[in-house]
């Protein structure tokens, strides 16, 4: 069969975002084939109305692969169980996101199945003549943009960059089969084993966030950081830095947006003090809507933004801040 | 317990700049550095060299200049380098580059722990350590951010996720790709940097081991590059200048009117 698959990821028992956002993605490429979409969920026993989620999102078939042994992410068996699926179903494309799990599970699973793989997609293409994937992805620190496609092994597999792109939209009586599968005991042995998990939310915030500012290296010191926060508070947004920031140690690396960092999607992007580097335009330039404040005016970060102030950071913030707080505009 | 880290020789990609008008990238007089995640699988073998009396070996595929790589490894205390080079593997992807270095590493003997560098800053895959680890039959442990203990043949090591922080134990030989919380990179000593100079670098070629031609180099490889460009950038931008007190509070409140009409407040 000629189908395109989705791996799909869940955590404590919900289908993650990230999942619909492959749905997303993978719809068009399944109209394109005029094939069937697929979505694979590995893991714990998920009731009925989750995995109907996927269908309502466009999956036309649900393979959920459940058993007690899966509900920690390991990558032995995911992968042995999604090596199975593959034996058995013969996919034409499999997408998963690009997050620790799906990082994981497919390039360990791309080895044996002899498939094509590239990270880190930012764009999914099908080639008109040929029915092949296009994959385009940045490469060399994001100078540069590669598109790449796996011309006769199969699968074409693919990780997209998890908030690159929108989550499908539910159809509410969408219709499609959800086939459950217990895998044999053997596909389940492992030699790792999860004995502890510790939750942060300071992950999460980023990613997940409405509004995100990003500050660069053009706040100077990390006693200036003050001031930014300042600013978040006063917007309700979670706080963003740049590589520079980051690997000076002036805030930790979950902060960190850009090609080496996190990508983010939020509805409102604020950046402060941030040149826009390719590298740190690829995490953030999808954001609905961008502010920037630089005192260079030839700084690349204006050709993503929406509005752009060139001025001193430390005049147009406190300014910005002010305004916000008194909630009105004087003329 | 016997220790390989894989390293990459890679282009210092901050220096690196684009040729406007065709689009490549200039190479010419661009640094080439040790992938700088490698340095934290270096320094992770290192303490386990240290706290379990272990043997470490850096390989490194590439062009007969990666050496140089290979010898910084030496230089900061690593026991043993390869060199994996051979025209034949120009052009491979990462499953023939995997391949390649799993059979370099199978020419090694017994191995207990594979260190990688989560990803290279030129590639930027992060899929070789992976792929390297399903064909070598090895267990697979991700972003790790500590390596914790090893006792009775287990490795106990922690790993960062989206959602927290997993405690992992594994049964050895395995292979772990590591980020930059796992260690702090020594600097290499000036005895490690005599050292790395007289230590011989043994080279591996296509003909030191036993590899399918049909598997390796560009053709063996399942992907192409099938087209190189420049990323574009596109949104009209609003520009205001705001270089005295006055524009200042302009700038302010353009930008208040600005996230009124987007409804973002």
């Amino acid at each position: 069969m000629s189908d395109v698959w989705i791996f799909s990821e869940q955590f404590n028992g919900k289908i993650e975002t990230v999942s619909f956002e492959l749905l997303h993605r993978a719809a068009a490429l399944a109209e394109k084939k005029q094939c069937r979409l697929c979505a694979v969920q590995i893991g714990p026993e998920l009731p009925d109305a989750e995995l109907n989620r996927l269908i309502e999102c466009g999956a036309n078939v649900v393979y959920a692969v459940e058993a007690p042994e899966l509900a920690d992410f390991n990558p032995e068996p995911y992968t042995a169980c999604l090596l199975d699926l593959i034996k058995k179903y013969e996919p034409e494309i499999i997408i998963a996101a690009a997050t620790t799990t799906g990082r994981t599970v497919l390039p360990y699973a791309a080895m044996p199945a002899h498939a094509g793989l590239t990270a880190d997609c930012t764009e999914l293409d099908i080639e008109e003549d040929t029915g092949l994937l296009l994959q385009t992805r940045p490469a060399i620190g994001g100078n540069i943009m590669a598109t790449i496609k796996t011309p006769e092994c199969r699968p074409q597999m693919a990780t997209v960059r998890p908030h690159s792109g929108r989550p499908a939209i539910p159809q509410p009586g969408r219709t499609g089969e959800i086939i459950k599968i217990k895998p044999d005991a053997d596909l389940l042995k492992s030699k790792t084993e999860v004995t502890g998990f510790e939750a942060s939310s300071d992950e999460l915030l980023l990613q997940d966030a409405e509004k995100v500012v990003i500050v660069g290296r053009g706040i100077k010191r990390p006693e200036n950081l003050a001031l930014i926060h300042q600013l978040c508070d006063a917007l309700g947004a979670a706080l963003g830095a740049t590589r520079d920031v980051v690997d000076r140690g002036w805030l930790s690396y979950p902060h960190q947006v850009g090609l080496s960092g996190k990508t983010i999607n939020p509805k409102l992007c604020v950046s402060v003090g941030v040149s826009g580097a390719i590298q740190q335009l690829a995490g953030m330039q999808t954001a609905e809507n961008i502010i920037a404040i630089n005192s260079d005016p030839e700084a690349q970060i204006f050709k993503v933004a929406d509005i752009g102030i060139v001025g001193d950071l430390f005049d147009v913030v406190p300014a910005l801040i002010e305004k916000i707080r008194n909630g009105e505009v004087s003329c | 317990m016997r220790i390989v880290v894989p390293i990459k020789q890679v282009p210092e990609t901050r220096s690196v700049k684009m040729d406007e008008k065709t689009g490549t990238v200039i190479r010419d007089g661009v640094e080439s550095i040790v992938n700088p995640l490698d340095l934290y699988a270096i320094e992770a073998a290192l303490i386990l060299k240290e706290r379990y009396n272990a043997e470490t070996i850096a390989v490194s595929m590439g062009p007969p200049q990666a050496a140089a790589a290979l010898k910084e490894a030496l230089s900061m205390g690593i026991d043993n380098a390869l060199l994996v080079s051979d025209r034949a593997f120009a052009g491979s992807d990462t499953w023939a580059t995997a391949y390649v270095l799993a059979e370099a590493v199978k020419t090694l003997g017994n191995i207990d722990l594979i260190i990688c560098g989560e990803r290279a800053t030129d590639g930027d895959t992060g899929q070789v350590g992976p792929e390297m680890a399903a064909y070598l039959k090895m267990p697979l442990g991700t972003y790790v951010n500590g390596i914790q203990d090893f006792t009775d043949g287990k490795l106990t090591f922690s790993r960062l996720v989206e959602h927290g922080e997993e405690t992992v134990s594994m049964e050895l030989p395995g292979l772990l790709t590591v980020v930059k919380e796992v260690s702090d990179p020594r600097l290499p000593t000036l005895n490690g940097k005599i050292r790395a100079r007289e230590t011989e670098m043994p080279v591996l070629s296509f003909d030191d081991m036993e590899l399918d031609v049909k598997l390796l180099g560009l053709k063996g490889s399942p992907t192409r590059v099938v087209k190189i460009f420049r990323p574009k950038v596109t949104r009209e931008c609003e520009l205001q200048t705001a270089e005295d007190e006055a524009a200042v509070a302009k700038s302010a409140d353009r930008l208040f009117s600005f996230l009124q009409e987007r409804e973002v407040i």
